[in-house]
């Protein structure tokens, strides 16, 4: 009988055998692959290259005004910074922040889950490059723009368009590269 | 004392490992009273991934963006909309990714047909068998 079966089928029998090698060297590929591929956790937002979500945040700081959405679009490009008191790495691109309004960014910047007192103590602490900042204490207007986290810094053009995300700390070798995404998002 | 002395230090450190200053948002870890539509949210919840601890759901997670996301779903849910609306408010912002439930975008589409193409297989190998079992 084993003969028969192979005097039908024979040349494709041959072929089989080769098939749970082929599927392992076609796994242990997949596998190895994903093995040495550097670990990437960042989410972009899908939101680049759309309007702002519209939203009205109550002032964040004792010495600055709130901030809405329609602030955002007024013909001119903006940062729009999200950070925390509470996070560390927002202290660390503080110095970045300085930076970039020295070369003449403007900045906004919505602050999460914070509250005032601490917000003025960061800012007293680590400096103040925001124009406005808005109190966003449930996340929502973060998760509205696409989000995940503190720090992010976003690029607003003219027109109220999100142009670019710049996912965590900014680096000192981050500024000129910002600085010209703000130029480019006229 | 020592030993008091420790579990108060204990107590004062938390705050310090804590995400934020704020107290959770108000239906972060509170159910809608409706037991239908937390049903309903419930059923969301795990299926949205969380942002800050990427292998959990938001319903499972401690992240204090995971309660932030839980009560705004429970809060739109209670305002009316539907699960699946709000699932795809999310995956506009977020990319199919937030998303634990598959799409039916088309390079999914092999992912559906597997368990048709593995019966159809299936199928073929028993038929074989059965012809060989029968033949004398």
């Amino acid at each position: 009988m084993a003969d028969e079966m192979a005097g039908e089928g024979g040349g494709m029998r041959k072929m089989l055998i080769w098939l749970p090698l082929v599927l392992f060297l076609g796994f242990f590929g997949l596998f190895a692959s994903g093995l040495l591929k550097p670990d990437d956790r960042v989410i972009s937002s899908k939101m680049v290259g759309r309007p702002l979500p519209a939203f009205t945040l109550p002032a964040a700081a004792s010495d600055r005004p709130p901030l809405a959405s329609s602030q955002l679009a007024t013909g001119k490009p903006r940062l729009l910074n999200i950070f925390a008191s509470w996070c560390l790495p927002c202290a660390a691109e503080a110095p970045q922040l300085m930076a970039l309004k020295r070369a003449g960014a403007e900045i906004d910047a919505i602050a999460i889950r914070d509250a005032r007192a601490d917000v003025d103590a960061f800012l007293r602490r680590y400096g103040n490059p925001y124009a406005r900042i808005g109190l966003d204490a449930r996340s929502a207007v973060q998760i509205a723009m696409g989000s995940s986290g503190v720090p992010e810094t976003f690029v607003i053009d003219g027109k109220g368009q999100i142009a670019y995300q710049h996912i965590g700390d900014i680096r000192a070798d981050d500024v000129p590269m910002i600085l010209d995404r703000l130029r480019s998002a006229q | 004392m020592r030993r008091l002395l420790a579990v108060m230090l204990l107590l004062a450190s938390a705050p310090a490992l804590a995400q934020s200053a704020l107290p959770p948002a108000p239906y972060a870890d509170r159910q809608i009273d409706d037991p239908a539509l937390e049903r309903k949210a419930r059923g969301l919840m795990e299926t949205i991934r969380c942002l800050t601890c990427q292998s959990q759901s938001v319903a499972d997670s401690n992240a204090s963006m995971a309660g932030d996301m839980r009560s705004e779903i429970r809060q739109r849910i209670m305002a009316g909309e539907t699960p699946e609306h709000i699932r795809a408010w999310l995956i506009e912002r977020y990319g199919d990714w937030v998303s634990y439930e598959p799409t039916a975008a088309p390079i999914l589409w092999p992912l559906w047909a597997a368990p048709a193409v593995l019966l159809f297989l299936g199928l073929l190998l028993l038929r074989a068998r059965i012809k060989r079992r029968t033949r004398p």
